[in-house]
């Protein structure tokens, strides 16, 4: 043993502890606003000023309009507006800041206001509000009422068949907007096209995009198998924006061609991308937001993808980073866009860090909550994990029951995920065989339907998908094309969803600001704005609504507990029979142990929380208590099921003053006459992890105690599992059938036991 | 289209004013069945926004008070009949370095207004032009 007397440490090992931890993967930068990591405020930002000349802006935030950059000539040009400009800028910003979150306020007065602000004067403004006071700036100010979500719909093998699946999947779950893109680039026009067939599964009405160069996407896009476009992408520097080899104009051209072809369409931006391409000029990361919003604004798009996006992770690493996020997104419903809030790219490893990030969107509501939630795995996803995945998406569902929250997604029975994917795989391969296209085997169809990722799957790869990707593009089919095919393979009914997504393209009722479907209906910020105007207004989950949240699987009922006590009944009537005698005196053995049994103890319940059958236990308890010198009586306690009174009821029966209170689900207790009722000797709280070994070593120690001596009180050793969470529910239905069983004033019973069976 | 200026009670048109919906070529939401579309007499041209949808729309953004929405949609108007590879070619010159001179920009905006009477983007390059000049964005990137 020498040399493990004495330990040596110079480091409390916590530490050690915390660096296995998740979140220390995630690396956190020092803020520097020099180097361009400063969320709020830089002292390179500009302070907020308008003044006009001859009709036109003439200095905005301390730039003169000959110096004017391509976004300040923009946003000068086609953001400001003159009639406002005055009155905005003249109200003091901690003025507004109140305005943003006082109820009383409307939402239309303070978007009248902001199209005469400048991107420093909206920056400075919500910098003044706490995060709880931007989240609920967001909830009152975001445009449409009714909150949606968007999927990633992407696999690493670009397999349409796995694409259909998880696309019809993901509509399934109730995603308002599906978004693609592959792996490898020519992979692009069979992507959109399983998709297309995959989302029309089920229901119709998902918007449906297929993320590719510009000039592509705009292509599939006018095949028909495309509905928006989002990838269009701003920065808040004319650097930056140079090098993502664009204009404000050449966006805004783009913008109108999407308009052209009845697509709906957003912009990109979010906070760390200027920084992350290097030309951050000193600002901090909100005000080169402002800059990309009112841009946006200006160049008339209805909406933004908005809240760091692929800048997400970066930005989490500087003080304030979640904070910034939200208040971009602040500022973009602000400037009335329909915003797509971000909550995609994973920007930290730690799980609690996820659940934080989602949790004030959720209970906020947005256009779409994730703009990009992970619908499949997170190594399928070839835009990158999301903040939530495939993997995580149930954790989601409950997120939104607890907090009775419309984060968008419905639970789907999980029989009903199987037919739907099957479907899904069906409608695909008929499309795939019906235009030449391929021609998928049982196998490949089977493995796909059943597999979670495409590590399971056996079916295409991208060489495969190239070809038939390529075929698509050269024989310039569409969407047209894929609907007869449909028709022609009895599949009416995708055939006919899949028309009216494409028919929405003639009225164009979805081009306008947080246009989105709900069931078989156009809903934006028009017909569907946000009145939030204080309780009782705004956003309100109605009870159907609220009915399809609450319903996750696996929810335990009274019924299912008796249904399971049931089936344990039989087997227990072979093992143990309990014999009434009569009313229980008091012993006068001073070696005597009674064990006090609850109510309901081997009469309507029969096993442990732990699973023991109550014949086991009470063998080991007795047998315990012979081994330690001692003799056991049973006793039923009709007057409580509490463990402490049980066990004080049991030891003021017997002989040697000791007893044991045991319930049904296993919760024990060793009682000493005279105590008081929460003053036990020992208690066995946590009877799911309760092993027949403690009960037995249980029955020892209360004979140690009937013997008067002290034994090594019985520790049942926990590694910090969350029983209350796992048992809880169980628990209290199981407790309620004992209680409804006692009467006040009965007496207890004296219990003959019969062992049958084998070791009777 | 007929004088009325339509307001936001006029939306979603689909629903509230089926009447005024009309493809490409002249088609209603209602002849726009998936039987016409397997009998063939539902192409995908039938399916495409016309200028005059998205005028409508221009109309229904501003009466929202969505003027800056309301002039994209009037310049995607512009867009509709421009076959898709003479936008790709502006949307390219439009993009940094590829124009070396004000006169490319300006001749694509010609273009736009004599050959396809484009007004509105038309200026907007010309536009579009002048800053980059001033920019100096009419240079070689690659």
């Amino acid at each position: 043993m020498a040399g493990e007397s004495l330990i040596f440490a110079n480091r409390w090992k916590r530490f050690s502890d915390w660096d296995e931890r998740p979140l220390r993967l995630d690396k956190f930068a020092v803020e520097d606003a020099e180097n361009g990591f400063a969320s709020f405020t830089s002292r390179h930002d500009p302070k907020p000023g308008l003044t006009f000349g001859s009709g036109a802006v003439d200095v905005m935030d301390g730039v003169g309009a000959p110096d004017f950059d391509m976004i300040d000539t923009f946003i000068a040009r086609y953001h400001i507006d003159p009639e406002i400009a005055p009155e905005a800028m003249g109200i003091p910003s901690p003025e507004v800041a109140r305005m943003l979150v006082d109820m009383n306020v409307p939402r239309r007065e303070l978007v009248r206001l902001a199209r005469g602000m400048t991107p420093a004067k909206l920056a400075e403004i919500v910098a003044q509000l706490s995060s709880l006071e931007i989240v609920f700036a967001y909830s009152k100010m975001r445009a449409r009422k009714t909150p949606g979500n968007q999927a990633h719909v992407t696999n690493a093998k670009d397999d349409p068949l796995q694409m259909a699946a998880d696309a019809a999947t993901a509509v399934a779950f109730g995603f308002d907007e599906v978004e693609t893109t592959m792996r490898v680039a020519r992979n692009a026009w069979s992507n959109a096209l399983a998709c297309a067939v995959g989302a029309s599964v089920g229901r119709w009405g998902t918007l449906f995009q297929c993320s590719s160069e510009e000039a592509e996407e705009l292509r599939i896009g006018m095949a028909g198998f495309t509905s928006y476009a989002e990838t269009v992408s701003v920065y808040g520097t004319e650097k930056s924006f140079i090098d993502g080899d664009d204009t404000p104009w050449s966006k805004a051209f783009l913008a109108a061609a999407y308009a052209s072809r009845g697509i709906k369409m957003r912009c990109t931006s979010g906070a760390g991308s200027e920084l992350l391409m290097g030309f951050h000029e000193k600002k901090s990361l909100l005000y080169l937001e402002a800059r990309c919003l009112c841009l946006q604004r200006a160049m008339g798009v209805q909406g933004t993808q908005n809240g760091g996006i692929d800048g997400a992770p970066i930005t989490c690493t500087v003080p304030g980073g979640m904070r910034e996020l939200m208040a971009e997104n602040l500022i973009a419903v602000w400037l009335d866009l329909e915003c797509a809030s971000g909550n995609d790219a994973r920007p930290t490893e730690s799980e609690i860090r996820v659940g934080a990030k989602i949790m004030p969107f959720l209970i906020a509501g947005s256009d779409l909550i994730c703009s990009g939630f992970g619908s499949i795995l997170k190594y399928d996803n070839s835009f990158n994990p999301s903040l939530l995945n495939g993997e995580e998406l149930e954790d989601y569902l409950v997120l939104q029951r607890d907090f009775e929250a419309d984060g968008g997604l419905t639970p789907v029975e999980e029989t009903r995920v199987f037919a739907i994917r099957t479907r899904a795989v069906e409608a695909i391969s008929a499309v795939l065989e019906e235009l030449g296209l391929a021609q998928p085997t049982e196998d490949m169809k089977a493995s796909v339907v059943a597999a979670s990722g495409s590590d399971e799957t056996r079916s295409y790869l991208p060489r495969d998908v190239a070809l038939i990707s390529e075929s698509i593009k050269e024989r310039a089919i569409t969407v047209v094309d894929v609907i007869k095919a449909l028709a022609r393979r009895g599949f009416a009914e995708e055939a006919e969803n899949l028309l009216r997504l494409v028919r929405l393209r003639i009225s164009g009722d979805y081009l306008q600001t947080s246009a989105m479907v709900r069931d078989g209906r156009v809903l934006s910020a028009i017909n569907d704005p946000n009145d939030y105007l204080g309780p009782g207004t705004g956003y309100r989950i109605s009870k159907a609504r609220r009915d399809e949240i609450v319903a996750i699987r696996d929810v335990l009922t009274r019924e299912e507990v008796l249904r399971a006590e049931s089936v344990h009944k039989a087997a227990e009537s072979k093992r143990i029979s309990y014999r009434t005698i009569g009313p229980a005196a008091a012993g006068g053995d001073t070696r005597e142990v009674v064990i006090g049994i609850s109510p309901a103890f081997g009469i309507k319940l029969f096993q442990t929380v732990a699973g023991h059958p109550l014949s086991t236990l009470l063998r080991e308890l007795i047998a315990g208590i012979t081994e330690g010198g001692a003799s056991a009586r049973v006793v039923r306690m009709k007057h409580t099921a509490d463990t402490s009174f049980l066990g004080l009821s049991a030891a003021g029966l017997a002989g040697s003053g000791v007893g044991i209170g045991i319930q049904a689900k296993g919760t024990a207790v060793i009682h000493q006459k005279d105590r008081l009722p929460h003053h036990n000797l020992e208690l066995f709280s946590n009877s799911p992890i309760t092993r027949l070994e403690h009960y037995r070593r249980m029955g020892a120690n209360a004979a140690a105690y009937a013997r008067g001596e002290l034994p090594e009180p019985i520790v049942v050793p926990m590694r910090g599992e969350a029983m209350g969470s796992r048992y809880h529910a169980r628990v209290s239905l199981i407790y309620a059938i004992e209680t409804e069983l006692t009467s006040e004033g009965a007496v207890p019973e004296e219990v003959a036991l019969v062992f049958l069976g084998d070791a009777a | 289209m007929s004088g009325e200026r339509l307001t936001i009670a006029d939306y979603p048109l689909a629903e509230k004013r089926p009447e005024i919906v009309r493809g490409k070529r002249g088609k209603g939401v209602d002849e726009i069945t998936l039987q016409a579309l397997v009998d063939n007499h539902v192409a995908l041209e039938d399916l495409r926004i016309t200028a005059t949808a998205l005028r409508q729309q221009a109309e229904i953004a501003r009466a929202a008070g969505r003027a800056t929405l309301a002039a994209n949609f009037e310049r995607g108007a512009e867009l509709v009949d421009v076959p898709q590879d003479t936008i790709m070619r502006i949307y390219e010159l439009l993009r940094p370095g590829r124009a070396q001179s004000q006169e490319e920009l300006l001749a694509a905006a010609r273009k736009l207004r004599d050959e396809h009477g484009a007004k509105g983007l038309a200026a907007f390059v010309e536009e579009a032009a002048a800053v980059y000049e001033r920019r100096g964005l009419f240079k070689k990137r690659f």
